[in-house]
């Protein structure tokens, strides 16, 4: 059980078919390139086996070098051919374990397992890979490890519900029509860079080069006197057509990557924390602990925000695929996500939440400072180009005036005994939500223009997150400052969550023993 | 710890404390540091033009030097002034920045470690720069330059004391 283990030796096989796959590119390269004459293929093959052979002889080796101990308090992980590497993490510093499947590994019932420790990305733990079951008895494991430090420091925190959460209770899905309407909304033309991207490797292993202007300019007059033919009522239809094609194809790209991405989406809540699965092809399954959660930020689409559809997620110092936050309902409706934000123990605002607008003067300063490029630009343009052109940058700074207008009415701010909330944005409204205990400093900042007038921007120090109100009037920030201010030193980090707190003599390294524990409360 | 002080300090009064006096002259010799590569650029400048005639000299050199006797003689000091932290039982609050003010605040309770810093200049002038960390993505970090050697050592004390109070 506790000697160093290895990792499923199916790992090896991946490794060759990697290896394969990157040998197949050179030695098409080779084949169609002329080195060596007559005897290229032969080359090429004989590349492409030396590659892959030693591709493969690499990641068995990799493999037998790898090892893995489940410690007393730490997984450590042993890996490196020549140079050897020893990487120990202690299971309190383990912010959530997270089950990742792509597609090829899947096939064989392989998981890649990742230890989040907030230390972000590559510094991260991961043993890649294990089989499915043993990868779940691994989390499994992490997790039982962890509770028993907790439960052996703390006197008041024993757990004894922890045996029958393993079900939790389901708090959001989404099923297939779900997802097309967010796949709908996801629109998309990433395809057509696919694409460019596409032609360029056209461009590189055939003789029609892409690039050339000439060829495309004589393609498009023979089209263009084509379509001159045509007349005006088929030329309008043409365009119709263009923009429906292309409205479709977006909207296809948008509903296959939603469906690749969130297929079977589910939030479960158990006893100990939150837990989500997605992917169609690459299955992520991940668990987030409740009270790591710092904050929430809920946004939206241009769109979608007109059919009431949000999206939530949770702000953590462990990081998500791409994002630095755990996205946990990419598209619901707000009362699925008070259902969601209440379970995390958080109050979204509603009626009786007192907010705050920001201050009237940076509203005034923002639009004068956001229309003055433009007003600036008309005046070079009304003298030296043709008469009316000036109106064009005169025209965008009034929209920026109005959009600086309108956009107030939603910059607003507002804070109650337990948190703070903060929104902007007038076109897809943002909303932030965190508590007073998880807040770590405040800051209150003033441009030359906001000291002149008056009012600063609070940002407020969150654990994996930024928070920040915009535009508060000067009295109110010190006044929201002092009021946060008293939640916070009224509690210290280490019990920000009735964390166990323990053992008092570590005189040496007193701060170090301190932050780890805050770090488990984090 | 038992609880914040009844009457929380007045967070912005202005009873700011000032830095140490060394600091405004640390600040000095950096920013004459960090001339000397300009001056000597624009004397370059300023030989190289000289055979062609185009302009009196001294147009380039001259500017520069007057920027950099500005940069050296006042900046130092009103950015010394500007400069100010407030030290209480359980927060830090310190102040600075000329055209872009920044007041900041970090409790005690929210430190994961500190760092008292000193740099060779530093050293020199017998300062030091406190250095607490929160575990904010925002003001990760908040730093207190220009401290007395003795006394950041013992803010770096009075906070890990409170720290260790809390923790118990």
């Amino acid at each position: 059980m506790n000697g160093p283990r290895n990792t499923a030796p199916l790992t090896v096989v991946l490794g060759a078919i990697g290896a394969i796959r990157s040998a197949v590119i050179p030695a098409i390269a080779i084949a169609f390139s002329g080195i060596g004459g007559g005897g290229r293929f032969l080359l090429a093959i004989g590349v492409a086996v030396a590659a892959v052979v030693i591709g493969t002889v690499t990641s068995y080796i990799g493999w037998r070098r790898l090892t893995y101990t489940i410690g007393e308090t730490d997984i450590r992980v042993e890996s490196g051919i020549l140079s050897r590497a020893a990487r120990s993490v202690p299971y309190e510093r383990i912010q959530d374990v997270s089950l990742e499947a792509k597609p090829l590994p899947r096939l064989f019932g392989l998981v890649a397992v990742k230890f989040e420790t907030g230390a972000g990305g590559a510094d991260d733990l991961a043993l890649q890979y294990l089989t499915a079951a043993e990868g779940e008895a691994l989390r499994q494991l992490v997790r039982e490890r962890r509770d028993e430090e907790v439960a052996a420091a703390s006197t008041d925190h024993a757990g004894p519900a922890q045996a029958a959460d393993e079900a939790g209770e389901v708090l959001f899905a989404m099923g297939p029509r779900r997802l097309v309407t967010f796949g709908l909304f996801e629109f998309s033309l990433a395809v057509f860079a696919v694409l460019g991207g596409a032609l360029q490797y056209v461009d590189n292993v055939t003789s029609v080069d892409v690039w050339d202007v000439d060829l495309w300019y004589g393609w498009l007059k023979e089209q263009g006197s084509t379509v001159v033919t045509l007349g005006p009522y088929v030329q309008a239809l043409g365009v119709a057509a263009g923009i429906v094609g292309l409205l479709i194809v977006g909207s296809l790209t948008g509903v296959v990557r939603t469906v690749l991405r969130d297929w079977g989406f589910t939030l479960t809540r158990s006893a100990r924390g939150f837990r989500r699965q997605r992917g169609l092809l690459t299955r992520t399954d991940v668990v987030m602990p409740v009270h790591r959660v710092q904050g929430l930020v809920i946004g939206t689409g241009l769109v979608r925000y007109r059919f009431g559809w949000h999206g939530l997620s949770f702000v953590s110092l462990a990081q998500d695929a791409q994002e630095q936050s755990h996205m946990v309902a990419p598209f619901a409706k707000m009362d699925e996500i008070t259902l969601i934000a209440s379970a995390a123990g958080f109050r979204l605002p509603d009626d009786a939440t007192a907010w705050h607008r920001a201050s009237k003067r940076h509203r005034t300063d923002k639009a004068v400072t956001d229309s003055a490029l433009f007003v600036l630009a008309a005046i070079p343009v009304a003298i030296f180009a043709p008469f009316g052109l000036f109106l064009i940058p005169l025209g965008i700074a009034t929209l920026a005036v109005g959009a600086n207008l309108y956009a107030w009415e939603f910059r607003r701010h507002a804070i109650d005994d337990r948190q703070v909330y903060a929104s902007h944005g007038f076109l897809s409204p943002t909303l932030g939500v965190a508590t007073r205990l998880k807040l770590h400093s405040v800051e209150i900042a003033q441009g030359p223009l906001a000291r002149l007038r008056g009012y600063a921007t609070v940002h407020l120090g969150l654990a994996g997150g930024a928070f920040a109100m915009h535009g508060v009037p000067i009295a109110e920030a010190r006044a929201l400052r002092a009021q946060v201010m008293e939640t916070v030193t009224a509690t210290d980090f280490s019990r920000l969550d009735a964390a166990p707190v323990q053992q008092p003599d570590q005189a040496l390294s007193e701060a170090h023993s301190g932050f780890s524990e805050n770090f488990l409360a984090t | 710890m038992d609880q914040a002080p009844v009457p929380a300090p007045l967070d912005d009064s202005d009873t700011l404390t000032k830095l140490h006096p060394n600091y405004s002259h640390a600040l000095r010799v950096h920013a004459t540091l960090a001339s000397i590569p300009f001056l000597v650029g624009a004397l370059v400048l300023e030989t190289v033009f000289k055979g062609e005639g185009l302009f009196p000299s001294g147009i380039i050199a001259g500017p520069v030097l007057l920027i950099a006797l500005a940069l050296i003689i006042r900046i130092p000091q009103t950015r010394y002034n500007a400069r100010g932290y407030q030290i209480s039982a359980d927060r830090l609050r310190v102040v600075r920045g000329l055209l872009f003010r920044s007041d900041t605040v970090v409790p005690f309770g929210r430190v994961q470690h500190i760092d008292v810093n000193q740099g060779p200049l530093e050293r020199f002038f017998g300062i030091a720069t406190l250095t607490l960390h929160t575990a904010g993505s925002h003001n990760a970090s908040v730093t207190l330059p220009g401290l007395g050697e003795e006394l950041a050592r013992e803010m770096r004390e009075d906070i890990r004391a409170h720290i260790r109070r809390e923790s118990l």
